[in-house]
């Protein structure tokens, strides 16, 4: 079942048959949203009605498209800025960790290095009620010892970038180990031998070699907070990221804005992947 | 007798390459058959053809006078030891050796109780539960071939087996592998770009280049008596001029190198005129060398000089020698029974060899 | 330790700590106290196993997770064998450029919200979508038909939204099997099947373990698909988390569900390491 081993016709052609429809099968709904972006129909399903941009550009009702659509724009920005944070956040985190497991053996590694795992199989809705349990519980207290109110603790942005960030930094933390493990430790003795100290030698080489796993757990970590659903519902406040206005949206029944923003996102994300690849591939 | 290999005028195309370029031997029952060239010859894509896994573009296979074209590679009579060994990671030893076994339904009693035969075959018993990291390069070797003897192929295809090794152990397993093809008395069909090994393990050698057979002979005919350039380049080592033929006189050459040097060599046969350009080969140990130039009066190329570098090997030893400025150095081996052994450089020296130990090859640029 | 590394140690281990100990742990355990308190009056707790008591009575909860937990092993068994030929022909059969095109397409729906691909689920499979006008069309039916809000559409949805996590351990792990060892064994008289079974399986047993756990976890903390897709009784266990939480605001109830949940998943994902002799460092890691 490899090229060199000979296969008759009949299954040959039926393998390739099933790959070619995994791949339509992967394809197709994600095909079909792009399109209804474009139909001059109040509904994203057929008839066809013709096609249109208005659901981009339209500004007057009935079709109002998504530039002129101020909570799509505003959640858009939401969680833009949660993504964002939660990438810087991991990436930081995700880089001392890597130097952590790397660089030092200390007792109870293997256990830590466990618990950093964690998160990956606690599901997402379990973390954030954790949190939200967890956050009231101080909230609680302070109110009741000090008669204040601690806004931060209670639903909203910050506890949604603190959810997400509590699994998302495992994944940084691997990516980025995994690139520090290939790492020649040779290169910081020479830049010592050259008259660096060791703070200088890894900022002057270490880091830069880390760059582009840094780069690219970033661009993950966006991403993964940008669609994260689970988490953030049970998170978020009074300003929504643009999953949970979608998912309003949609119970109330879709129009082709979601198509429209659907579209965005994926060409937003397709261009950003697009380039932690070229970055990649550059180094 | 049938032969246990045939092959008849195989081919085969890539694209716009012939890797293997009209190809026909036979291998007789039981020898030791080596294919010897550098990479990228084409040896590599007959061995493959053999054990199925590619289609010939033309010609025929036979084992044991039967065409194997139609049958796939797990119902061909001959079995593969890879080049990485390709031993399965995932079972322990036993398992492996077995799993051919395994593959024909055999009862497992009887499976188990082969496997050990085997073992103690290779002279490893007891190590059948052992995980395959654990074993050494030597081991994993053995295995190797015992996991496809015990399924008593017709012919036993074995891909450069021994370049994973360190070069002590290689030195080893040489030895050692050609104890194992008596052994077994099988039809072992060896493919590597290690003259020694194919020297030292074959009965019969083909010599292949660019997808063609350059030479078939027993190791000593390739040496001695090569029938190509080629031939004479690759096996062995060998002093190598250009130069262009002067005169012909029976089956001796007389040719005049670029450099000026004249050269009285033997053209064995081939049909060489005047003007012709040639290629002259003369080994580093057909060389006599000798303090006194008398003492070489009755070669008929003879040289004197000075010792350019003495490059000592132990045994195989070689001194530069140079005639003079112009003329590139010529290898010359160091004879080790005691009068030579305190040559230096810079020591006036006189070299010779005859007529029949240079041979020359018509050349073609390219 | 010099002082140097000393500090260098413990400037790096501060962000590790504080995250897993303030995030993680302290968050669980004070879950499950609140899990095992019981209102007896305002703003009055007593420590009590009564959430759980409600959990266990009350069929609808024990019925939604069963429902959830077999849902959720199914489908990660359906990912597992649509993934596996196609990771293969990626891994093995594919070369060169076409092998890294396959993998990137197969990366492609895991750059889109997983909001954006049970949308276009549910264009494809409502009353008036796509595959219902296509079967209208061909005359296969005479009028349309309603695919959505029941559970081989909630299947349909997982499957598509988790089979990212299976292709990319597959493929890797399955790359990283030699040609030469796949060939060997059909030189020694293996066939096909007995070749999946004694070789590339066992060869791809971390990558499988690794895939199954991920996706099952994912299936079973899903909240949106089952949410989208699924009809009025087809209730997730999420559901009833989010329920508790946010619309009946009974935190204790809803966190005695939640430690449920952490639970199951902890189980059965411990039981999968142990039956394959696999670690979470080995996998995950």
């Amino acid at each position: 079942m490899i090229p060199s081993i000979p296969q008759s016709r009949f299954v040959r052609f039926i393998y390739t048959a099933y790959v070619v429809l995994f791949f339509v099968y992967l394809a197709v709904p994600l095909i079909v949203v792009a399109i209804f972006a474009f139909n001059d129909s109040q509904f994203p399903s057929l008839p066809w009605e013709g096609f249109t941009l208005a659901w981009f550009f339209g500004d007057a009702r009935p079709i109002i498209g998504i530039f002129h659509e101020r909570t799509i724009l505003s959640s858009i920005l939401t969680s833009t800025i949660v993504g964002v944070s939660v990438s810087i956040l991991s990436v930081a985190v995700g880089t001392t960790n890597a130097f952590l497991f790397n660089r030092y053996q200390f007792p109870g590694r293997g256990f830590l290095y466990v618990l950093m795992l964690l998160p990956l199989v606690v599901p997402g809705i379990v973390l954030g009620i954790s949190i939200l349990v967890f956050s009231s519980t101080i909230a609680n207290a302070v109110w009741s010892g000090f008669s204040l109110e601690l806004e931060t603790l209670r639903p909203g942005l910050g506890l949604v970038v603190l959810g997400q960030f509590s699994f998302i930094a495992t994944i940084a933390t691997l990516v980025i180990s995994a690139r520090l493990q290939k790492f020649d430790q040779t290169l910081e003795d020479a830049a010592l031998n050259l008259g660096a100290d060791r703070l200088t030698a890894v900022r002057t080489i270490t880091l830069p070699y880390l760059a582009p796993a840094m780069i690219g757990a970033g661009v993950v970590a966006f991403l993964m907070s940008f669609e994260n659903f689970n988490t953030t519902l049970m998170l978020v406040g009074s300003d929504a990221p643009l999953t949970i206005t979608m998912f309003d949206r949609m119970k109330e029944g879709s129009t082709p804005i979601l198509n429209a923003v659907s579209l965005l996102l994926m060409v937003g994300s397709s261009l950003l992947a697009l380039m932690m690849i070229l970055v990649q591939r550059r180094s | 007798m049938t032969p246990d290999l045939e092959c008849q005028h195989l081919i085969k195309r890539f694209g716009e390459t012939q890797a293997v370029d009209d190809v026909s031997f036979s291998v007789p029952q039981g020898s030791f058959f080596s294919i010897l060239g550098p990479s990228g010859c084409g040896k590599t894509t007959i061995m493959r053809m053999i054990a199925g896994f590619l289609e010939p573009s033309g010609g025929d296979i036979l084992i044991r006078g039967k065409s194997v074209l139609d049958t796939p590679p797990n119902k061909r009579p001959v079995n593969m030891v890879f080049q990485h060994l390709a031993l399965f990671p995932m079972m322990c030893v036993a398992d492996n050796i077995g799993y051919g076994l395994r593959r024909q339904g055999m009862a497992k009693a009887e499976i188990a109780r082969r496997v050990e035969e085997m073992l103690h075959r290779i002279n490893l018993p007891g190590l059948g539960q052992r995980k395959i990291n654990e074993l050494s390069g030597g081991q994993k070797q053995r295995i190797a071939i015992a996991r496809c003897m015990i399924l008593n192929p017709d012919v036993l295809l074995l891909d450069e087996p021994l370049g994973a090794l360190d070069l002590k152990l290689r030195e080893h397993m040489k030895i050692e592998l050609k104890a194992l093809q008596s052994e077994f008395d099988t039809t072992f069909v060896y493919i590597t770009h290690d003259q020694s090994e194919a020297l030292v393990m074959s009965d019969q050698i083909a010599v292949m280049n660019t997808g063609r057979f350059e030479q078939v002979g027993s190791g000593q005919e390739l040496y001695y008596n090569p029938q190509t350039a080629f031939v004479a380049g690759f096996v062995g080592e060998s002093n190598r001029w250009i130069g262009r033929v002067e005169r012909i006189e029976g089956r001796e050459a007389q040719v005049l190198t670029e450099n000026g040097l004249t050269i009285f060599s033997s053209s064995q046969g081939s049909s060489l005129m005047t003007g012709d350009q040639v290629e002259i080969f003369v080994r580093p140990e057909a060389i006599r060398l000798s303090k006194k130039a008398e003492n070489l009066d009755d070669l008929r190329n003879r040289l004197s000089g000075k010792v350019v570098s003495v490059l000592f090997n132990g045994a195989a030893s070689n001194i530069l020698f140079q005639a003079e400025e112009e003329l590139e150095p010529i290898e010359v081996a160091l004879p080790q029974s005691g009068e030579m052994t305190n040559l230096a450089r810079g020591a006036e020296v006189a070299i010779g060899w005859t007529t029949d130990q240079a041979r020359c090859f018509k050349w073609t640029d390219g | 330790m010099k002082t140097e590394t000393k500090i260098g140690f413990i400037l790096l281990i501060t962000p590790l700590l504080l995250w897993l100990v303030l995030l993680i742990i302290i968050p669980h355990i004070d879950m499950f106290l609140v899990s095992i308190r019981e209102r007896v009056g305002v703003r009055q707790y007593q420590s009590s196993l009564a959430n759980y008591g409600t959990f266990f009575e009350e069929p609808l909860y024990i019925w939604t997770f069963v429902r959830t937990a077999t849902m959720s092993i199914l489908a990660t068994l359906i990912t597992l064998v649509i993934a596996f030929p196609a990771s293969y022909y990626i891994a093995k059969m594919a070369k060169g450029r076409t092998q890294s095109v396959l993998f990137l397409l197969c990366l492609v729906p895991f750059w889109v919200s997983e909001i954006v691909r049970t949308f276009g689920w549910m264009i494809l499979l409502r009353e008036t979508g796509l595959v219902s006008s296509v079967l209208q069309w061909t005359g296969i039916v005479s009028g349309p038909v309603e695919m959505l809000y029941n559970d081989t559409a909630i299947m349909i949805g997982l499957v598509y939204t988790s089979m990212l996590f299976m292709v990319v351990p597959l493929v890797t792990t399955l790359e990283s099997l030699d040609d030469q060892i796949i060939e060997a064994a059909y030189d020694l008289g293996g066939s096909g099947l007995s070749i999946l079974r004694e070789v590339i399986i066992p060869h791809a047993a971390p990558g499988i373990v690794a895939g199954s756990i991920v996706v099952f976890m994912l299936t079973l903390g899903n909240y949106l698909t089952p949410t989208m897709l699924g009809g009025k009784d087809s209730l997730w266990f999420t559901e009833l988390i989010y329920l508790q939480f946010i619309v009946r605001f009974n935190w204790e109830l809803g966190a005695a569900f939640g430690f449920m949940l952490l639970l199951l998943s902890s189980i059965i994902v411990w039981s999968v390491l142990r039956l394959t002799g696999q670690t979470l460092e080995k996998t995950m890691g």
